[in-house]
């Protein structure tokens, strides 16, 4: 295994490469500075609907053949829109990697956004849409997301709005398709069986030619915390009522994210940020797990938080036990984070969120797919050395920092309560 | 014919790399070492799942399984956990009709505590009353939750009607009054008769060698005897269907509308087995969810997801068409489903088809397998349905044998559009 390579073209394209020979498998990423952080009223969820669009037909790709193409290799390939960022991936035998590279480049300018293949994906995402409605913890996340920002565009779903959905046109689209997507815009980021100077030869002709295009404008500004705690109630069908708590956490950026962190790991158990094959560990020792579960207050817990460009959220959802009230509830978790201010964690338990975390980091190496994802995702909000430096900053943390980390970020006053009531009407068979 | 995709054989696993070992109490041991990672996969079963459940008592199997890492005659709930999570590891343990399972990871320096943990579970469990009950809590919480779930319901119900009176057609988790029945006792007694080394197959895979996993595993598991341990019961046989059902299941306020049809499949060890699913590849798989993917999603624009899926177990398999749509447009793709399966079984597919499938299932093989539990999940697979240690070399070769012809045999063997179930579970049909 090599070192990466960090190259920066001429048209303003970023490429990381990385040679690992453990299996004749390759994985390509084009990833792209744009998500819903860069959506306008009105438009929400136009980011991810672009992102459906390239797989519908670019000029030397026509609708259809793409998935085909990559299939008949064996390959598997993908696309995920998220709130900094729209990623793309082909993971394909080393000797067929080629056709990912061909496709990435000519869908990065070419795709076609034909009128017809606009108004079908808009009933596939309208139809995705009502997928996550049927699901309580979406409804009851969506309102808490609304509530946690007043203006900045964290506060919508990447799926966007139903309304915006409807009203959405085929100009809009290639609109935001042709302002974002352009190399000085994008990183390459292949990891796995290849040689890196041919590799990058034949990079370089393939994106080397397309032109750098116009600065890319991302008006988002960081919303700072508000003063007062919010709560939002939602309704619907069921028997279990949830919570959902969303504080603002740091940006990935900012030296306190890596206290963050371990915070995280200590209230609700380690978060995995490897999007292939990095699950993490159970939380049942985590505090919140402790003292909501074991205690029978509530059926189940989770938190985490997620590495972005602005500050976003720390949500912790809770499946409350029948029977059990929200203000016990909320009590108790006031009383948890209580202690994370007034006392300093003993060392211990930051060594054992520093374990935790490297052993996730293993379980991701297994996989070529999520090694080239790491490759490009850091870059995304901060830069390729943050995920270096990683398992460093962490093992940096100490007591001290986060108490201070907890009595800055976790203050009732600055977060959102969210309660889903069940309204508990019979299931009829028809 | 056009060229199947060149696949590097020393990368898959076969006879050359797989240890397969069995210890004297009859625990089926295979290992494969992977030292590109200081990690380690293990998974496994035992012949404990539901079907050992009485009716009244359904998710007796599963409750138990969930149990057992709740206390033990060592450590308590707390102490057990604490141990994994501290070295980022984790262990869980599910239940199928016929098995319990358990699947597990850790750093390879943590492989003695994992396979530590295992032991204790299966060996000495002793299943805390006050556990027990706080468990339940969660179980019917979950089976509450099931229960408002489009997808579940009509997946549920879907069994319930093909395996009438057959312990395929029953939830592994219970109804909700079947788990308030069962007693802590009845935890006790199932995992003191049912529960034994004889049959049980354990799967380690990571940075450590087949002769160390050996001797972990005698130490862990080696002396675990349970004379009482019984033969697995006999399944009853199914009955064909006769003809169509149509039924919709009503939740109100839901959005989309979940939509299961199908019918029988091959069981794994079926001739016609790699036909069907090369087929179900075509019919709902290749590129984006295959022929029907393209008529329902690509052309119609109805639906976010339709697929199919070819089931094989033991003794039988199902054979269904899964899609998630708009209320208004449920008839519609109904409709469209059913003509493409009418044309699946009338006419062979066309080569050029066929040939991508087999392109497919041979070249994605390595990538399957490029994480220890891919590795797993495949070693698993070859001692479950009694594949052979080289099957995946051998697999491009079976694979490229099948012609259109046999694709046709097998969907007309199994596919009847006119004896076919269709559930949906969403809002009411009126909305």
């Amino acid at each position: 295994m090599t070192n990466p390579t960090l190259v920066k073209l001429p048209n303003g394209l970023t490429i990381h490469l990385k040679e690992i020979h453990t299996a004749p498998i390759i994985s390509h990423w084009a990833w792209y500075r744009v998500g819903s952080r860069d959506e306008q009223p009105g438009l929400t969820g136009i980011s991810h609907w672009v992102e459906h669009m390239l797989f519908k037909g670019s000029l030397n790709f026509p609708a259809g053949m793409l998935d085909k193409s990559i299939s008949r290799e064996g390959g598997f390939w993908n696309a995920y829109t998220h709130l900094d960022w729209t990623t793309f991936f082909e993971t394909l035998p080393a000797g067929k990697i080629d056709l990912g590279l061909r496709l990435e480049a000519d869908r990065m300018v070419n795709s076609l956004f034909k009128e017809e293949e606009v108004e079908s994906e808009r009933t596939v995402i309208l139809s995705e849409r009502e997928g996550s409605e049927n699901e309580p913890l979406f409804r009851l996340g969506e309102s808490v997301q609304k509530a946690a920002f007043d203006q900045h565009p964290y506060r919508n779903e990447i799926i966007g709005s139903v309304e915006d959905l409807r009203a959405i046109q085929r100009d809009d689209l290639y609109h935001h398709y042709q302002a974002h997507y352009h190399p000085a815009n994008a990183l390459i980021a292949v990891a796995g069986d290849f040689d890196t100077a041919s590799l990058l030869k034949r990079l370089e002709e393939l994106y080397g030619g397309i032109p750098a295009g116009p600065a890319v404008i991302h008006p988002a500004q960081a919303e700072p915390p508000f003063q007062t705690e919010r709560r939002v109630e939602v309704r619907g069908p069921g028997k279990t009522t949830f919570i959902q708590i969303a504080y603002r956490s740091p940006a990935a950026g900012s030296a306190d994210f890596f206290a963050f962190t371990v915070l995280d790991s200590l209230l609700t158990g380690p978060t995995s940020l490897n999007m292939f094959g990095g699950g993490g560990t159970s939380n049942k020792t985590s505090r919140l797990y402790r003292a909501l579960v074991e205690k029978e207050l509530a059926i189940g817990v989770g938190g985490g938080t997620q590495a972005t460009i602005d500050p976003f959220l720390y949500e912790i959802t809770i499946t409350v036990r029948t029977g059990q009230s929200v203000d016990a509830i909320l009590k108790t978790v006031d009383a948890e984070i209580g202690q994370l201010q007034q006392a300093r964690v003993h060392p211990d338990e930051i060594a054992r969120a520093i374990k935790q975390a490297r052993a996730i980091f293993a379980y991701g190496s297994e996989n070529i797919t999520n090694q080239a994802f790491w490759l490009g995702y850091a870059e995304m909000f901060s830069s390729y050395q943050w995920f270096t430096e990683y398992m460093l900053r962490l093992e940096a943390v100490t007591p001290a920092e986060l108490q201070r980390i907890a009595a800055l970020y976790l203050l009732p006053e600055r977060r959102v309560v969210g309660v889903y009531i069940p309204t508990g009407e019979e299931n009829l068979v028809g | 014919m056009r060229r199947l995709p060149d696949v590097s054989w020393k990368t898959l696993p076969g006879s050359q790399d797989i240890t397969r070992s069995v210890l004297p109490n009859g625990i089926i041991l295979l290992t494969r070492s992977n030292f590109n990672s200081p990690s380690v996969v293990i998974n496994g079963y035992l012949p404990s799942g539901s079907i050992f459940d009485p009716r009244e008592k359904l998710g007796l199997a599963y409750f138990t399984s969930v149990a057992l890492m709740r206390g033990t005659q060592y450590r308590n709930f707390q102490q057990i956990y604490d141990r994994l999570e501290s070295a980022g590891a984790s262990l869980g343990f599910g239940a199928s009709v016929h098995n319990t399972s358990f699947g597990g990871r850790a750093l390879v320096e943590d492989l003695p505590l994992l396979l530590g943990t295992l032991s204790e579970a299966l060996q000495a469990p002793s299943f805390p009353p006050e556990q027990i009950e706080r468990l339940r809590a969660q179980l019917l919480t979950g089976i509450a939750m099931r229960d408002q779930d489009t997808s579940d319901r009509a997946s549920i119900r879907f069994d319930e009607l093909l395996f009438p009176n057959h312990p395929y057609g029953l939830p592994e988790d219970g109804f909700t009054e079947t788990v308030q029945a069962i007693q802590r006792e009845d935890i006790l007694a199932h995992h003191q008769r049912v529960f034994g080394p004889r049959n049980m197959v354990l799967v380690v895979v990571g940075a450590v060698s087949a002769s160390q996993v050996y001797d972990f595993a005698s130490q862990a598991l080696g002396n675990w005897q349970n004379p009482s341990q019984p033969a697995m019961p006999a399944l009853p046989p199914v009955t064909p269907l006769n003809g169509p059902v149509r039924e919709h299941i009503t939740l109100p306020g839901k959005s989309q509308t979940d939509l299961v049809m199908g019918g029988f499949g091959p069981k794994r060890s079926s001739p016609d087995y790699l036909a069907a699913s090369l087929g179900n590849n075509i019919l709902g798989q290749f590129g984006m969810m295959g022929r029907i993917g393209d008529v329902v999603r690509e052309q119609a624009g109805l639906a976010y997801y339709a697929s199919t899926s070819l089931n094989a177990w033991i003794n039988t398999g199902s054979w269904e068409v899964s899609a998630g749509v708009n209320p208004a447009n449920l008839q519609r793709a109904i409709d469209l489903i059913l003509a493409e399966i009418r044309r699946f079984i009338t006419e062979p597919v066309s080569l050029e088809e066929l040939q991508d499938s087999q392109a497919n299932y041979i070249g994605r093989l390595p990538l399957s397998m490029e994480s220890n539990n891919g590795v797993a999940a495949a070693l698993l697979n070859i001692e479950r349905f009694q594949l052979g240690l080289d099957y995946y070399q051998q697999f491009p070769a079976m694979v490229s044998a099948i012609t259109p012809e046999a694709v046709l045999l097998a969907a007309q063997r199994y596919l009847f559009p006119d004896r076919m179930l269709a559930i949906s579970a969403g809002p009411d049909l009126m909305e």
